[in-house]
């Protein structure tokens, strides 16, 4: 190439302004691309949020103007002793329904990690509890549980195990809370058994094979082999399952609806029965945004606990 | 011999029970649905026959559901909610991801927090508000509503996968189609998509089957029988007082499962990939 045409091309490369070229640059596409959805996420998650805040500071019926009484709604649901068990309940249903799924998980996906025919496909049934539409599988738990026709029951008085007719499973108040952790677990045990059997898959044999050579047995490689590395995993897993438990709602509404006598009310469903079966607004916002405190620890934990990894 | 008879035990112990167990717990509700879908209302309701087998087969709790339910509508309205809520998501995910992938810009943190908390907020925390606002703009029973809100659960998810896939491409790749004169917006349309097909199944089957799942806002938003969803019309009107239509619940739980079910099993490893790629890499 000649100076001349060099000259010509750099001469060509370099008009005024163009906004062809203006779109170019990195930061103004990069922008472009982005402004759209963010804006999107910001009118219909961000400003929800903050107009949220605002209406649990209003005493407001569904089809009134609100007036503002400040710290009101929050200062009902702390002298509610409804909300007080909710909060328990809410605690309950996720500590107990998350170690659960946790250990269960783990454990099923350590089955897993074995070589077996048909592995696939068993691994395809297995996820059908967390992929099909939630509220359909729990009708069928509530048909299941039903105080009347259960099958549970009837398997139970079968074998002789108890007396007619059984117990109510969603009529007893600690029964309840127990057939919705079970219920709970069904549908997200698959969930970290098949993302933890993902993190087995990447743990490398020779870890294994040195550990057996160190002399450690089933235990010891369990212990000081795929735990630590496996660590990670449970964690991230944990944590996007807590959150969703801690603020389940369709399972509990379509099994319990909260009751009996609110013993299986958590945040989610007494919200909902406040703001739309109540038709308060400002209270049940107020009690939503209760959620928030706990929920901020959390992610909180998360982000630093995932701060190191990143570098 | 001996050994062998050892090692099937020891086998059958730590695969094959433990296994079996999982399955039929994982199993058992859709086989109750099933058959309870198929009983006369005699059999479903008697206590002296054995529950677990159907007797006298029937299909007139589909017949029922089909011909005296707007079942049939509730499926459409389900169908065209998620496949639209999953066609935005994937548009603003990608939109999101690209940039945040490959172009260094001041902002790019804000956004990333931005996504990582809007994924992290739960349906509970904003229904309040939304069911004020979708009212006073005037959508509330209309399916506008929940093609609108359900991308703000999807696209968080759909923006961080696709960011994985975006940044398995070469940068070479890139570099060599901007060389030869593409634009931005091209090389982004002509190179880097096509590469990222794998990515785009895998949040699409994860937002489809996320939008057929979601019941709270629909809930809310669509008081109907004409716009309402599978989850939302089963729940509201096979139940009516007090009395539970339990043999078209079934049958509509059972229907209503099975689209999802046929597009999962097409897509396992997409799904699964979808899945795991959070946690995994992260």
């Amino acid at each position: 190439m000649t100076a001349e045409s060099l000259a010509s091309v750099a001469a060509h490369r370099r008009p005024a302004f163009s906004l062809g070229r203006w779109l170019e640059r990195g930061g103004v596409f990069a922008w472009l691309m982005v402004l759209p959805p963010v804006l999107f996420l910001v009118a219909l998650v961000g400003y929800p949020f903050f107009y949220g805040i605002w209406l649990s500071l209003l005493n407001r019926p569904v089809a009134a103007t609100g007036t503002f009484v400040g710290l009101d709604n929050y200062i009902n649901a702390w002298n509610d002793p409804v909300f007080w068990q909710v909060v328990l309940n809410t605690f309950v249903y996720t500590a107990v329904a998350t170690v659960l799924k946790m250990v269960g998980g783990l454990g099923l996906a350590l089955v897993m990690n074995q070589d077996f025919r048909f592995k696939n496909l068993t691994r395809a049934l297995l996820l059908l509890p967390f992929i099909v539409p939630t509220v359909l599988s729990t009708i069928a738990w509530q048909w299941i549980l039903d105080p009347a026709f259960s099958v549970v029951n009837w398997t139970l008085v079968a074998t002789g195990l108890v007396e007619k007719p059984g117990p109510s499973w969603l009529g007893n108040p600690h029964l309840a809370m127990a057939s919705l952790i079970v219920v709970n677990v069904w549908r997200g045990l698959p969930f970290y058994a098949i993302t933890l059997l993902a993190g087995l898959q990447t743990i490398s044999p020779e870890l294994y094979e040195a550990a057996t050579i160190d002399g450690a047995g089933t235990w010891g490689k369990f212990r000081y082999v795929t735990l630590p590395l496996m660590k990670p995993v449970i964690f991230i897993v944990t944590m996007f399952s807590v959150i969703f438990t801690f603020a389940d709602f369709q399972l509990i509404y379509v099994l319990t609806k909260g009751g009996p006598a609110n013993a299986t009310h958590v945040f989610a469903t007494y919200a909902f029965d406040i703001a739309m079966g109540g038709g308060q607004f400002g209270q049940g916002a107020a009690i939503a945004l209760t959620m928030v405190p706990p929920l901020a620890l959390l992610i909180l934990a998360m982000a630093i606990y995932l701060r190191p990894s990143k570098s | 011999m001996t050994v062998e008879r050892r090692g099937f035990h020891v086998r059958f112990l730590k695969l094959w029970l433990p296994l079996g167990v999982s399955l039929i717990f994982a199993l058992f509700p859709f086989y109750w649905m099933a058959i309870t879908s198929l009983k006369t209302n005699q059999e479903l309701y008697s206590r002296k026959v054995m529950p677990l087998v159907v007797h006298n087969p029937t299909l007139k709790h589909y017949i029922d559901l089909i011909t005296e339910t707007n079942f049939l509508e509730w499926t459409w309205n389900t169908f065209i909610v998620a496949v639209m809520s999953t066609a935005i998501s994937l548009i603003f995910g990608a939109m999101l991801a690209y940039p945040l992938a490959r172009i260094r810009f001041a902002g790019a943190a804000l956004v990333s927090f931005a996504i990582a908390a809007t994924y992290l907020v739960p349906q509970p925390l904003l229904f309040v508000p939304l069911a004020d606002l979708i009212n006073k703009l005037g959508l509330g029973d209309t399916l506008t509503s929940v093609i609108l809100t359900y991308p703000t659960l999807l696209v968080p998810f759909c923006a961080w996968l696709l960011l994985g896939y975006f940044r398995t491409v070469p940068s070479d790749l890139e570099d060599a189609a901007r060389i030869d004169g593409a634009s931005r917006l091209q090389t982004l349309i002509k190179i880097v998509l096509p590469l990222c097909g794998p990515g785009f199944i895998s949040a699409g089957i994860f937002a489809f089957t996320l939008a057929q799942n979601e019941f709270l806002y629909a809930l809310i938003f669509l008081t109907k029988t004409e716009v309402r969803t599978v989850p939302v019309g089963a729940v509201a009107e096979l139940v009516r007082g007090d009395v539970f239509y339990w043999g078209q619940l079934m049958a509509a739980a059972l229907l209503g499962s099975i689209p999802v079910a046929i597009i999962y099993s097409f897509f396992v490893e997409h799904y699964v990939a979808g899945l795991t790629a959070g946690s995994v890499k992260g």
